[in-house]
């Protein structure tokens, strides 16, 4: 079934991302790491559908905002990320997913790991605690190239600082801030020992990224003790255009 | 280089288009293959999305367990290489709509 929402804000992450806002009179609600599909149609019938994470928490409105990364040679994503404009509509299928979720009466410690654009179901579940005023505590480990490619980052900084519940650790691949105490580089056990929950904590994990990230963090987080079942993954790639 | 390859998805990526089938959320089930009788979440699936249709593969053995493709208005669902597909139906209110 797919629904219509109308474009109400769009905000640029950075350069190559932009945040969309969509008011979708039907909206039933979702709940934190749900996606939807979107799906475009050009004047000779031909469509193209990918499927995007909403970032935003749960609310009574009747909004969801999605975080778009332009693709080079995308079909879809240079459309949504520069030629959408406030007022255009967008046909949208969702909120799908039951697996990928966190839901506000979780109180168990929360382990998120994004690579990149993964950040964008991982921001939708700290938001989410955030306005439930949840208990739960969440450690946010978060891959991405550089500093300036962050999103949300000004978010992100407000929340830890202002709410304990809630620690961001970065983790830069290519580039590092000045005096930053690690060189660039991937996610490692090293890391995985120093900046997560202990697994005697039996932390859920929810793991968002490419597949080649997932498939690696997912093997340091059962080495280092985490059960099998207590670690959620989702992956994107070039094929579904996920963000 | 990775040694992984980055050619598939997971099923969360097909539970759109399976929701044009299935009033519930798939993702969530627990499946079992027929071929080497691993028991998982539909989501753990290997999900290829290269070919005309969908393909889902057992994260264990990557035998099949699930294709769909659409052919004009028509669907074609094959799940023998599940032996079953076992759904929450607690989880009705909050799945997709």
């Amino acid at each position: 079934m797919w629904r219509v929402g109308t474009v109400v804000a769009l905000h640029d992450e950075t350069p190559t991302a932009r945040t969309i806002t969509l008011e979708v009179s039907d909206w039933p609600g979702h709940v934190a790491g749900q996606h939807v599909d979107v799906r475009l149609t050009a004047s000779d019938g031909y469509s193209a559908v990918r499927s995007y994470s909403i970032a935003s928490a749960p609310s009574s409105q009747r909004r969801v905002e999605i975080t778009v990364e332009r693709l080079p040679n995308g079909e879809v994503s240079p459309y949504l990320t520069r030629e959408l404009a406030v007022g255009d509509r967008l046909e949208l299928r969702g909120p799908i997913g039951g697996w990928f979720v966190w839901r506000t009466k979780q109180t168990e410690p929360i382990q998120l790991i994004a690579g990149g654009s993964g950040i964008v179901p991982l921001m939708a579940m700290i938001r989410s605690g955030a306005a439930a005023g949840s208990t739960a505590p969440f450690r946010l480990l978060y891959s991405v190239r550089e500093p300036g490619a962050v999103w949300y980052r000004d978010e992100l900084e407000a929340l830890s600082a202002r709410d304990d519940r809630v620690s961001v650790t970065y983790a830069y691949t290519r580039a590092v801030p000045k005096d930053w105490p690690r060189p660039p580089g991937r996610i490692d056990a090293a890391l995985i020992a120093n900046a997560t929950w202990p697994s005697k904590l039996a932390p859920t994990c929810y793991v968002c990224g490419p597949t080649s990230f997932v498939e690696i963090v997912a093997g340091l987080l059962s080495d280092s003790g985490n059960s099998a079942d207590k670690i959620r993954t989702e992956r994107f790639g070039p094929t579904g255009d996920r963000q | 280089m990775s040694p992984f390859t980055d050619d598939y998805l997971d099923g969360n990526a097909a539970a759109g288009e399976l929701s044009r089938i299935f009033t519930m959320d798939v993702t969530a089930a627990e499946g079992q293959c027929a071929h080497c009788g691993a028991k998982g979440r539909f989501a753990e699936a290997h999900l290829y999305m290269q070919g005309p249709g969908l393909v889902a593969r057992c994260a264990a053995c990557e035998q099949v367990l699930l294709r769909l493709v659409s052919v004009r208005q028509r669907v074609f669902l094959d799940v023998r290489g599940m032996t079953y597909l076992s759904l929450d139906t607690s989880q009705l209110q909050q799945s997709s709509g």
